[in-house]
């Protein structure tokens, strides 16, 4: 799981450009959107894509991404559970 | 010349160098020009972070506007015109290579919303909040006598006080941009002989 968490945070950087921060600065409760890392609305689709692509989840519900989104902790335990790939 | 804009401000970007008035402020060194747009971004402060988001279009047309806008940010009464020969093309084919097999059908939202020129001016307009005209055009090359006679058309409509004006073009090694303030507080006249000579130099 922990290995999960940093695979995450590296792969929130680089799909979401997110250039001024490092997998340290991001704390595995940290809010992703709100006041946490600042995530936009595109950002949350752009986190679907990677989703899907990454770990074979495809996501419909926008109520049920917005719970999942919540952070890196809350993200990982959902692919644990749910991955294809 | 009473009744016309005067240039107040222009900006020079091209492989080489980063110019502002004539003046070189920044040398590529033969950096890619997606490198060379960072290196600009951080040296000059501008505290952006949807900049990286941005494609390199978008970032140039930011930083042109940033530089060419410094003193006079905060005028409502900015309307922006631009232009180029490529539109978002190479954005468009990232986009494209993204959904072209089936297999690997991942259109990234991220890219998608870049492929549009005149999103790079959106970006302008909300860093600066201007609700003004806008308006983005695609040409064979600089038509200095459309953008003229367009900008001036503009002078004292919808209470449009300046206008920012140019060629931001992006198309695979070529990054150059050729962007001015119109305004009435500038020292050269607005002329077609002076956007042609100017633009020349880039």
């Amino acid at each position: 799981m922990t290995d999960l968490k940093e695979e995450l945070k590296v792969s929130i950087i680089d799909a979401l450009n997110l250039e001024e921060f490092t997998p340290a600065d991001i704390a595995d409760d940290d809010a992703l959107f709100g006041d946490g890392l600042g995530l936009d609305s595109i950002d949350a689709l752009e986190l679907i894509v990677l989703l899907d692509k990454d770990y074979g989840i495809k996501l419909t519900d926008p109520e049920k991404s917005k719970a999942i989104f919540e952070s890196v902790n809350v993200l990982a335990a959902y692919i644990e559970e749910n991955r294809t790939k | 010349m009473e009744n016309t804009f005067t240039i107040e401000k222009y900006c020079h970007v091209s492989s080489q160098n980063l110019s502002v008035n004539g003046t070189v402020l920044y040398e590529s060194g033969g950096a890619p020009s997606k490198d060379f747009l960072k290196e600009i971004y951080r040296n000059e402060k501008l505290a952006y972070p949807k900049f990286f988001k941005m494609d390199v279009l978008s970032q140039l047309t930011f930083i042109t506007a940033e530089l060419v806008l410094s003193e006079n940010r905060n005028k409502p009464q900015t309307a922006l015109v631009l232009s180029n020969k490529s539109s978002s093309v190479d954005t468009d084919r990232r986009h494209q290579e993204s959904i072209a097999t089936d297999d690997a059908f991942f259109p990234s939202p991220a890219v998608f919303v870049y492929t549009l020129p005149n999103i790079g001016m959106g970006e302008v307009a909300i860093r600066h909040q201007l609700q003004t005209e806008n308006a983005f055009f695609v040409f064979e090359q600089f038509d200095a006598e459309f953008l003229h006679q367009y900008c001036e058309s503009l002078r004292g409509q919808h209470s449009v006080s300046q206008v920012l004006c140019g060629w931001t073009e992006v198309h695979h090694d070529v990054c150059e941009a050729f962007v001015y303030l119109l305004s009435e507080n500038g020292k050269i006249p607005h002329t077609l002989e002076n956007l042609e000579k100017l633009y020349a130099q880039l």
